[in-house]
C-alpha cells in the first residue's frame, strides 16, 4: 500500500479543499454544491474509471478505492456521484458499441456528460428481473414507457442507463434526460445521503434511437446491470471504509479532549472497548476492500463475490463504528452539524442500496451452500 | 492442462461436476446463480484470453462444458 501513499495524499488534499467545506451544507440543502461538481471536473475525477484512450485518468481499482475512500471520509453524497457516473461509464466501456464508446466516454471523462443508473421502480427493488418499464421497437427507434424511482444523482445527469423490457426481456438503453417524453420529479426528504439529488422519472412514449441500446436484447440485467452494480457495490464499500475512518478519527480525538471524572474519557475502559471495536471493524472492512481491489486488478472472477463480501461487511462495520462514535460523543454526536450525526444517517443508506444487506446474506450464503465445491 | 480440463477446473469452483455429463445444461438445472455468467465471462477473458463481444453472450455458448469449450475453440480460430 506504500506505493499509493502519494496518490492518497493528493486525494486527501483535494477532499480537504473542495469537498469537506461543503459536506455539511450539501446535507442541509439536499443538493451538491455546484463547486463540488466543478472541482471534480477540474481534477478529472469523473474520468477516474475511464481509460486514458478515452480521456479518462485510467486509475486502477486500488486507486479508485483510495479516491472513493477519501471522498467517503468527508461526504457520502459526493462519493455517490462518482459511483453512479462510473456505473454508467463502465457499462458503456464494457458492453457498448464503438460508436457509443466514442460518443459518450470522452465527455463522461470530463464530466461534460454525467450518467445515472435507472433500474429501480416504484414497485421493483431487490427483484430486479421484475421491472415493468417497457421498450417497444418502432421503425429505427425504441419507445420507452414506465417509471423509474430512487435514481441517484439523476437531477444532475445528462444520460440515464435505463433497464426496460424489450419483448419481455430486460434490456439496457441510454436515454438523454432532455428527451421529449421524459420528466423528473425530485425526491427530497431522505434520511441519509441527503444530497443524492434523486428523482423519479416518467417515460411517456420516449423515443430512443436503436443506436442507444447497450448490449443485446435480454442482456440488460444479467450482463449490463450486474456489471454496473458490481462497480456500485465496490465503491460503496470503499465509501463505508471512509466513513469508518472519519468516525474513528472524530471519536478518538474527542476521547482525548473530553474529560469526565477528572480524566479524558479515553482513559475509561468502556470507552476503550468502543474504540477497539471501531479500530478492528475499520481495518477489517478496509482489508476486504483491498482484497477486492487486487482481485479486480487481476481480473479474477472471484472478485465479484469478494466485492459482495466487502460491501456487506463494510456496511455492517460502518453502522457499528458510527454508532460507537455517536455513543462516545454523546450530545455532541447527535446534534446537527456534527460529522458523526450526518454519517450515522448516511451509513444506514449503504445497507439498502446496490443490494440490501439481506440480499447480500442470501447470495453470500447460497454461494457457499450451492456453488462452492472447493 | 487441455482446454476442457481448464474449463472444468474453473466450473468446479461453482458447480459440483461429479454427476454431470459434458453436455448437461447447468443453467436449466438451476445450478448457477445470476452472477455466474459474469464470473464465466471474466474467466474466459482473463484466464483463457479470448475477447467476448455482445453477440457471444448467449445461453447457448455458456450452458455446458461442451458449449464453453466450443466457444473458446471458435474464438481462438478467428
Amino acid at each position: 500500500m506504500k506505493e499509493y501513499d502519494s496518490f492518497r495524499i493528493k486525494c486527501r488534499e483535494f477532499v480537504f479543499s473542495y469537498i469537506e467545506p461543503y459536506a455539511s451544507l450539501n446535507d442541509t440543502r439536499e443538493e451538491l454544491d455546484d463547486s463540488v461538481v466543478e472541482a471534480m471536473k477540474r481534477a478529472g475525477y469523473f474520468g477516474a474509471m475511464i481509460p486514458q484512450e478515452y480521456g479518462g485518468l485510467g486509475l486502477n481499482n486500488m486507486q479508485i478505492g483510495i479516491l472513493i475512500c477519501e471522498i467517503g471520509k468527508s461526504c457520502s453524497a459526493s462519493r455517490s456521484l462518482l459511483t453512479v457516473h462510473g456505473m454508467v461509464a463502465l457499462a458503456i466501456l464494457k458492453w457498448g458499441s464503438d460508436t457509443q464508446r466514442k460518443k459518450y466516454l470522452p465527455k463522461m471523462a470530463t464530466g461534460d456528460i454525467i450518467g445515472a443508473f435507472a433500474l429501480s421502480e416504484p414497485e421493483v427493488g431487490s427483484d430486479a428481473n421484475a421491472i415493468q418499464c417497457t421498450a417497444t421497437s418502432f421503425e429505427d427507434n425504441y419507445i420507452i414507457n414506465g417509471t423509474k424511482k430512487w435514481i441517484t444523482m439523476s437531477k444532475l445527469a445528462d444520460v440515464l442507463l435505463v433497464i426496460a423490457r424489450l419483448e419481455d426481456k430486460p434490456t439496457a438503453f441510454l436515454v438523454n434526460t432532455k428527451s421529449v417524453g421524459v420528466s423528473a420529479t425530485p425526491i427530497r426528504g431522505l434520511m441519509g445521503v441527503r444530497a443524492s439529488m434523486m428523482a423519479e422519472w416518467e417515460f411517456n412514449d420516449c423515443v430512443v434511437s436503436y443506436e442507444e441500446m447497450i448490449g443485446n436484447k435480454g442482456m440488460g440485467f444479467a450482463q449490463v446491470g450486474l456489471y454496473s452494480l458490481d462497480y456500485g457495490r465496490y465503491t460503496i464499500a470503499w465509501g463505508n471504509v471512509g466513513a469508518c475512518m472519519a468516525c474513528l478519527e472524530a471519536a478518538t480525538d474527542y476521547s482525548r479532549k473530553r474529560k469526565q471524572f477528572g480524566v479524558p474519557i479515553g482513559k475509561h475502559q468502556l470507552v476503550q472497548k468502543l474504540i477497539a471495536e471501531m479500530v478492528v471493524q475499520t481495518k477489517a472492512a478496509e482489508l476486504l476492500c483491498i482484497n477486492a481491489a487486487k482481485l479486480k486488478d487481476e481480473k479474477d472472477a472471484d472478485s465479484i463475490m469478494e466485492t459482495w463480501n466487502a460491501k456487506y461487511f463494510s456496511s455492517c462495520a460502518a453502522k457499528r463504528v458510527v454508532d460507537n462514535a455517536v455513543q462516545i460523543m454523546g450530545g455532541n454526536g447527535v446534534i446537527h452539524g456534527s460529522v458523526v450525526e450526518r454519517m450515522y444517517r448516511d451509513v444506514k443508506i449503504s445497507e439498502i442500496i446496490e443490494g440490501s444487506n439481506q440480499m447480500h446474506e442470501i447470495l453470500i450464503a447460497n454461494n457457499i451452500f450451492n456453488n462452492n465445491y472447493n | 492442462m487441455d482446454m476442457e480440463a481448464k474449463v472444468k477446473s474453473f466450473l468446479s469452483r461453482y458447480i459440483n461436476l461429479d454427476d454431470l455429463e459434458n453436455d448437461t445444461n447447468f443453467f436449466e438445472l438451476g445450478m448457477v446463480n445470476s452472477l455466474f455468467s459474469m464470473q464465466l465471462v471474466m474467466f474466459l477473458e482473463s484466464n483463457i484470453g479470448i475477447e467476448l463481444n455482445n453477440d457471444d453472450i448467449k445461453m447457448d455458448n455458456f450452458k455446458s462444458v461442451n458449449a464453453i469449450v466450443k466457444l473458446i475453440k471458435d474464438k481462438k480460430a478467428v
